[in-house]
């Protein structure tokens, strides 16, 4: 099709879409311009995403600072007491030392500060999950793609019959038969997550492959791994880091989800899906914020790496690109 | 045409025997067999009698062909809590997990496309950007949390609707029912929407994108050209293109709906199958376990299936081609 | 002289980007009467399918006629309400677009591509719309046309389908049809088929035809008028033997020797130097003016359109004029 039908020898019209507030436009192109710098700043043109960088930026450093941050450590149980439990958010403490801002649950302890530690466990457990998902799946992908032949069969099967099952019932199912404890759900988790990987470092490992950087290195004799690892990774890169950023919202929630149905992680370990189903018994009597301070903590949480994520979606996708 | 169904018909049945292996393994090699059929607090003479009675002193290979045996008959084990079998207790509670998830499923769609298809329509609009904030949240919140703030609202602040529970049944074509009376109605609303929340954004979306796709397509340009009205462009040139992706989504989505199902049927003492499953993994009855696996992974075979043949119905070009084939 | 059928006047039609306003049609006006084939003949990117759209009121945002009329029949298009550009579209102007394979709805089946089309435009039952199609079907030299009504688009040919985009434009019996580089994609031989058709409809049906392409060759066969377009404006207008045979304007005497045909073997092809301006950001006046042997410092001015010799040329300086003085001297 011509492409003077619409808008000849000029770049198309702003992609609209929620995330481009202004239909931000990037920097005047620039010889010295690192692809680095362009994608910072095309990132950096929606604000709402830069928004949800702030938001996460200042959860992660609330879950790393928990113990600094928290007025009280909600599992030592010399600082509880009992008579300070189930209060409003608001009230004071029974010894009147400090006020309880988003009230206590049934031991005492203060949502705050529980939620502080409990963030801490949930991202926790959702990084540390995706991060090995992303290193098991990626190496099995490019595997895949490498080799070809019956090792690409193989491993494809198995991921796609995986990814078509729901990764809750996988997980649900795991988790009954390994138990609870922080290492099984991370298995549980991994195991659920690495086809995403996989399948999508496959992907653009196929294409790549076909390009001559990889004859080139393949004419120098190189080691297979250096040429897998140093050459082909770097160039498959963009599209997993949009899939991990989104999947650790999706393990984070996964995590909640798990915990909240008692099969996740034990009551030494609350993240915030414990968190909140054990404030669900207290909600029907009205004392909601047991459940729902910690929900709003995940939330954002969520909601602001679902942000970052599709922004950098949009801005990694070479199909968007001007 | 046939060649086609037969082919995919032959492929559901291998991929069945194979998870049927894999749950099989699961049971009996991995996880302690002992623990998993027989009820531990049966005494020491009644263990070994039971492992006798299974065959689990048999080989490997044998024990599996009975259990694909006993399968094919029907048999799947008996519940350590209810001293019923199994299957017939998954069976008694599956009418209520595919009410709710059929329901989940027409609001997802009854509401999903016309929304989808105005925001794709005026992307820019304001109706059209809250529309997609929505579907946004709607993806990122945890089905679990909106579950209780839906009950946080309706049931306790304002009263309107039940906490829990699911409403009195009448027998449809065999099949007991809730949603023929308003009070069942009432019950089935809350845990409808909350599993409906997932998949009505995804509906939006991809109606959304399907139809910004389709609007600068030659094909409406020419139907444009051709005088139609706008009712007519959209009505049927744009829509019945976009259809094809959006039934082929959904339709897999709902086994999905089926397995989160467990989590709201779970908050809202919803008596499904998903309830069923919770409650049993956590008094360990796993015959329960077992015959709920199998049952699932056959759901899921037979949903590919069908969204597969409807696919080809659709999409006339997928249709010939594989007539030619 | 009778009235023409379509006369356009100072046709401007630009885009609003982000990098600017492109003017893609700046100041375009040609006229055609009925059973005339006019020729628009331009590379791309010089305007030739926007007027064409523009014509429709098809232009899509962020583009918009900004000036200029468009008069069918006397009737000024561009005062018409969108329900009324309904009556229009299809009934009294048609258009073939490019590549039939994507006009057509892949879905849909052709009969019911062409019943619509008809009833659109008259409240007739779907049993008559049918029997219509089936004659213009006949009518475009398609065999078996009740097989082909109940078929897809993808089971056709591409000159097939071409022709059913053309059977679709006769339907409604329009005053004029607008083909958008409709035989480009396709064989030559199909090419000339479809070409020969055309011509024969339009005399017989006494249907003014526009035709838009980059390939003189066809304008040569085909038209009556032709008018040529550069960076969104006519350089040149005028019958297709005067054209064709002295060009005026140095980028329509470029184009003509630049198609190989017309070189002798051993001497290296004729080419126009340079690209064509962007549209973003043309020079200021005369847009060949860079790429152009005989510019002078007059030429940073807009040239006017100037009728000489019963042609319309947009140059300070058209070949023969100046070169039949130079001769004359």
């Amino acid at each position: 099709m011509s492409d003077e039908r619409v808008t000849p020898d000029a770049a198309p019209p702003p992609h609209p879409s929620p995330w481009n507030g202004e239909g931000g436009g990037s920097a005047q192109a620039n010889a010295e311009e690192t692809p680095f710098y362009r994608i910072v700043a095309d990132f950096a043109a929606s604000r709402i995403a830069l928004v949800g960088l702030v938001i996460f930026a200042v959860i992660l450093a609330a879950a790393l600072f928990a113990p600094l941050l928290s007025p009280q450590n909600p599992y030592d149980l010399a600082q509880l007491d009992v008579m300070d439990s189930r209060l409003a958010p608001g009230a004071q403490s029974a010894d009147g030392k400090f006020t309880f801002w988003l009230g206590t649950d049934d031991q005492g302890r203060d949502m705050l500060s529980a939620i502080f530690y409990g963030l801490r466990i949930s991202i926790g457990v959702g990084v540390a999950s995706t991060l090995c998902a992303l290193a098991i799946g990626t190496t099995l992908g490019l595997l895949a793609a490498f080799f070809g032949g019956r090792v690409d069969s193989l491993i494809m099967r198995v991921a796609d019959i995986q990814l078509s099952f729901p990764a809750i019932l996988i997980a649900l199912i795991l988790l009954a038969v390994l138990g609870q404890g922080v290492d099984k759900i991370i298995v549980a988790l991994v195991a659920v997550q690495w086809a995403y990987y996989a399948r999508t470092v496959r992907g653009s490992a196929l294409v790549e492959r076909r390009k001559e950087y990889m004859d080139a290195a393949a004419c120098l004799a190189l080691p297979t791994r250096r040429i897998v690892f140093r050459h082909l990774l770097p160039n498959c890169l963009p599209p997993l880091i949009v899939v991990a950023t989104v999947q650790v919202a999706a393990a984070i929630t996964l995590e909640a989800t798990l915990s909240f149905l008692g099969l996740g992680l034990p009551i030494t370990e609350p993240s915030l899906g414990l968190l909140i189903s054990n404030g669900f018994t207290y909600l029907l009597s009205g004392k909601y914020w047991i459940s729902f301070f910690p929900g709003i903590a995940l939330l954002v949480t969520i909601v602001s790496i679902n942000l970052v994520g599709d922004q950098l979606r949009d801005v990694l996708n070479p199909r968007l690109q001007r | 045409m046939l060649v086609y169904l037969i082919r995919r018909a032959t492929q559901s049945v291998v991929v069945l025997l194979v998870m049927s292996a894999l749950v099989f393994v699961g049971v009996y090699a991995i996880g302690n067999p002992v623990d998993i059929l027989i009820n531990p607090n049966a005494d020491q003479a009644d263990i070994e009698r039971a492992i006798k009675g299974l065959g689990l002193d048999k080989p490997l290979w044998e024990q599996y062909l009975v259990f694909l045996k006993q399968a094919l008959l029907g048999d799947l084990g008996k519940s350590f809590v209810f001293n019923v079998p199994a299957l017939q207790l998954i069976l008694e509670r599956m009418p209520a997990t595919l009410e709710l998830a059929v329901t989940a499923m027409l609001i997802a769609i009854v509401f999903g496309i016309p929304l989808g298809l105005w925001a794709g329509l005026k992307p820019d609009s304001i109706a059209g950007q809250t529309i997609m904030t929505v579907s946004i949240l709607g993806f990122s919140l945890p089905t679990f949390w909106v579950g209780l703030m839906l009950i946080m609202v309706f049931s306790v602040d304002l009263g309107w609707l039940p906490s829990s529970g699911r409403g009195p049944t009448q027998e449809l074509l065999g099949v007991p029912v809730s949603f023929l009376s308003w009070d069942g109605i009432k019950h089935l609303i809350m845990p409808a929407t909350n599993l409906a929340l997932f998949n009505l954004a995804l509906v939006i979306r991809l109606t959304r994108a399907g139809t910004r796709e389709a609007l600068v397509q030659d094909y409406v340009k020419f139907a444009r050209a051709k005088g139609l009205s706008d009712a007519r462009v959209i009505g049927v040139h744009v829509l019945k293109n976009i259809s094809i992706p959006i039934v082929t989504v959904t339709g897999l989505q709902f086994g999905t709906l089926i397995a989160f199902a467990i989590v709201t049927e779970t908050i809202f003492a919803w008596p499904g199958m998903g309830k069923l499953l919770i409650d049993s993994i956590h008094v360990l009855d796993r015959p329960v376990i077992v015959a709920y696996l199998l049952i699932i992974v056959t759901f899921f075979i037979v949903i590919n299936l069908l969204v597969d043949l409807a696919y080809s119905l659709l999409d006339p070009r997928v249709r010939l081609a594989d007539a030619k084939a | 002289m009778t009235e023409a059928t379509l006369r356009v006047d100072n046709l401007r039609t630009h885009f609003f980007t982000r990098h600017g306003v492109v003017k893609a049609v700046d100041g375009v006006g040609f006229e055609v009467h009925a059973g005339r084939v006019l020729g628009l003949v331009g590379e791309s990117g010089s305007g030739k399918s926007v007027t064409g759209f523009s014509i429709l009121g098809l232009v899509d945002p962020p583009g918009r006629i900004v000036a200029g009329s468009i008069l069918l029949q006397g009737r000024d298009l561009r005062t018409l309400a969108p329900a009324e550009w309904r009556t229009i579209r299809g009934n009294r102007i048609a258009m073939i677009f490019q590549d039939p394979m994507m006009t057509l709805n892949p879905v849909l089946r052709i009969d019911t591509q062409m019943i619509e089309a008809v009833r659109a435009h008259d409240p007739v039952s779907v049993q008559t719309a049918r029997a219509r199609a089936r004659d213009a079907l006949g009518r475009v030299g398609i065999p078996s046309p009740d097989e082909r009504l109940a078929a897809y688009p993808h089971q056709f040919s591409g000159g097939m389908r071409q022709r059913v985009a053309i059977a679709i434009a006769l339907l409604n019996k329009p005053d004029l049809i607008i083909a958008d580089e409709p035989t480009t994609a396709l064989d030559v031989t199909i090419q000339a088929q479809i070409l020969a058709e055309a011509q024969k409809l339009c005399r017989e049906s006494g249907t003014a035809l526009i035709w838009i392409t980059h390939d003189l060759a066809v304008i040569a066969g085909l038209a009556d008028e032709v008018c040529v377009m550069y960076a969104g404006r006519i350089v040149e207008r005028g019958t297709v033997d005067e054209v064709l045979d002295a060009p005026m304007h140095p980028y329509t005497r470029g184009l003509l020797e630049s198609v190989p045909s017309r070189n002798r073997r051993g001497v290296p092809l004729a080419q126009i130097p340079g690209m064509t301006p962007s549209l973003v950001n043309l020079p200021p006046g005369c847009a060949f003016r860079e790429r152009c042997s005989r510019a002078t410092e007059t030429c940073l001015t807009d040239p006017p359109l100037y009728f000489l010799d019963g042609r319309h040329v947009r140059c300070f300086h058209p070949i023969h004029v100046e070169d039949e003085a130079e001769a004359s001297k």
